[in-house]
């Protein structure tokens, strides 16, 4: 028995990594071809996902100093994709300067509804139209 | 980053200045995502017993549809379409609302009259009919009285025999489904206008110069025109047509500086509609973050 019992304990924790995994999307973004061996380039295809998003990550990507290009296209009206391209200078891989840009974006909004919300709770805004 | 609140009209219109703001990207995230994401109530399912009036079912639907109601979307959850059906629809998901309304005629009208809100009564069908029929505990749970956001929108009209009756389930949606979802009836950006005046105009040329722009936009003072509040300016560029301004006055944009015009359609407040599209960006941006990325 005594054994046994840590074969079962690893089992149970096991089922409950592969059942996180499956709750996480893993449809969203992938890879494309074309991506550069060492990683510094590659491009990735967005599931539904607009220009809402691809355009302000573009933005954000491309003013990390590391990254030499950032560009995004939807490459047919009617399907839901995003593709993002990006290619960094070597100091970073694409995937790491795509992470950095999504942590940008998020730090970026805090930041904006910190402001706004001190702004909006001090009411020091005239009520009617200037 | 927002530098300043320039007003917040009550209830409707908000114009938010921000200031040292990064990029048109990111404003226009804002925008789209005020417009197209931003969750809010609208009827979805119309339920039709009787109507016997001349406008059809699916038009009536339709305009019933369209009525913003003044229903908080946090109040509700997200409608799980993978249930059944019949357990689809909960005092958790759904705000139920009918309308009852037969039209008569008006015994008391006055003699010789041919207005037909004097002959008949309910003869006009308005927004305001739509009666709220809370479900479970929806009474305790709703503060505020659940009601269209305005009361006056035409639905239909009536001749004496003819009658509505109805029953309308609201859900939470999007506006990127439907326009009906959309919390603004508009929602827009624009940058701020500068004016530079690069020589002195003074005199009757500082007149005509005042003249050339909106009411407030310029000053005089001592006789010498001065910039006095360049957000007023429509940007009708009137002022390149006067060969005497040639060369003394020079208009632009502040490249950094956005005007938001956020007018809400009475279900939230404008400033309340433009700090989800902030959260609905950013979680946009941490859930993208935690995705594995395939091959």
């Amino acid at each position: 028995m005594s054994v046994e019992e840590p074969v079962k304990d690893v089992d149970v924790s096991m089922q409950d990594d592969e059942e996180q995994e499956e709750q996480l999307d893993t449809e969203k973004i992938k890879i494309l071809p074309g991506a550069t061996e060492d990683g510094t380039a590659a491009s990735f295809q967005i599931l539904d996902e607009d220009h809402t998003l691809g355009n302000a990550l573009r933005y954000i990507i491309m003013k990390n100093p590391d990254v030499e290009f950032c560009g995004y296209s939807i490459p047919h009206p009617s399907e839901t994709k995003l593709n993002i391209r990006i290619q960094t200078y070597g100091d970073m891989t694409a995937v790491e300067a795509l992470h950095k840009g999504l942590d940008d974006l998020s730090d970026m909004c805090t930041h904006i509804e910190d402001k706004f919300a001190e702004k909006i709770n001090k009411a020091d805004y005239p009520k009617e139209e200037p | 980053m927002v530098d300043n609140i320039v007003h917040i009209e009550q209830d409707r219109v908000t114009n938010t200045v921000s200031n040292d703001y990064p990029d048109t990207s990111i404003s226009n995230a804002f925008r789209r995502i005020m417009i197209s994401e931003v969750p809010s109530v609208a009827a979805e399912q119309v339920y039709i017993f009787n109507n016997t009036s001349v406008i059809q079912d699916e038009v009536l639907a339709h305009r019933i549809g369209l009525i913003p109601l003044k229903i908080d979307p946090d109040l509700l959850n997200w409608v799980d379409n993978s249930v059944d059906e019949s357990d689809k629809f909960t005092d958790a998901n759904t705000v139920v609302m009918t309308l009852d309304v037969s039209c008569t005629k008006n015994p008391n009208a006055p003699k010789n009259s041919t207005d037909p809100k004097e002959l008949y009564r309910n003869s006009s069908i308005y927004a305001r009919d739509l009666k709220f029929e809370p479900q479970g505990n929806q009474l305790e749970n709703f503060k505020n009285p659940i009601e269209p956001a305005d009361p006056d929108i035409l639905l239909a009209k009536l001749r004496p025999g003819q009658e509505i009756s109805l029953r309308i389930h609201c859900v939470l949606g999007i506006g990127s489904d439907h326009a009906k979802f959309s919390p603004v009836s508009t929602a827009s950006y624009r940058l701020l206008p500068t004016i530079d005046i690069i020589e002195p105009i003074r005199g009757d040329d500082a007149k005509k110069f005042q003249k050339c722009f909106p009411t407030g936009v310029i000053g005089i003072n001592n006789g010498e025109a001065f910039v006095k509040d360049s957000r007023r300016d429509t940007v009708s560029r009137e002022v390149l047509r006067h060969e005497e301004f040639n060369g003394k006055v020079k208009l632009g944009r502040k490249r950094n500086h956005f005007i938001f015009n956020v007018e809400s359609t009475g279900a939230m407040s404008p400033e309340e509609i433009f700090f989800k599209s902030v959260r609905i960006l950013k979680n946009k941006a941490e859930y993208l973050r935690n995705c594995p990325i395939g091959r």
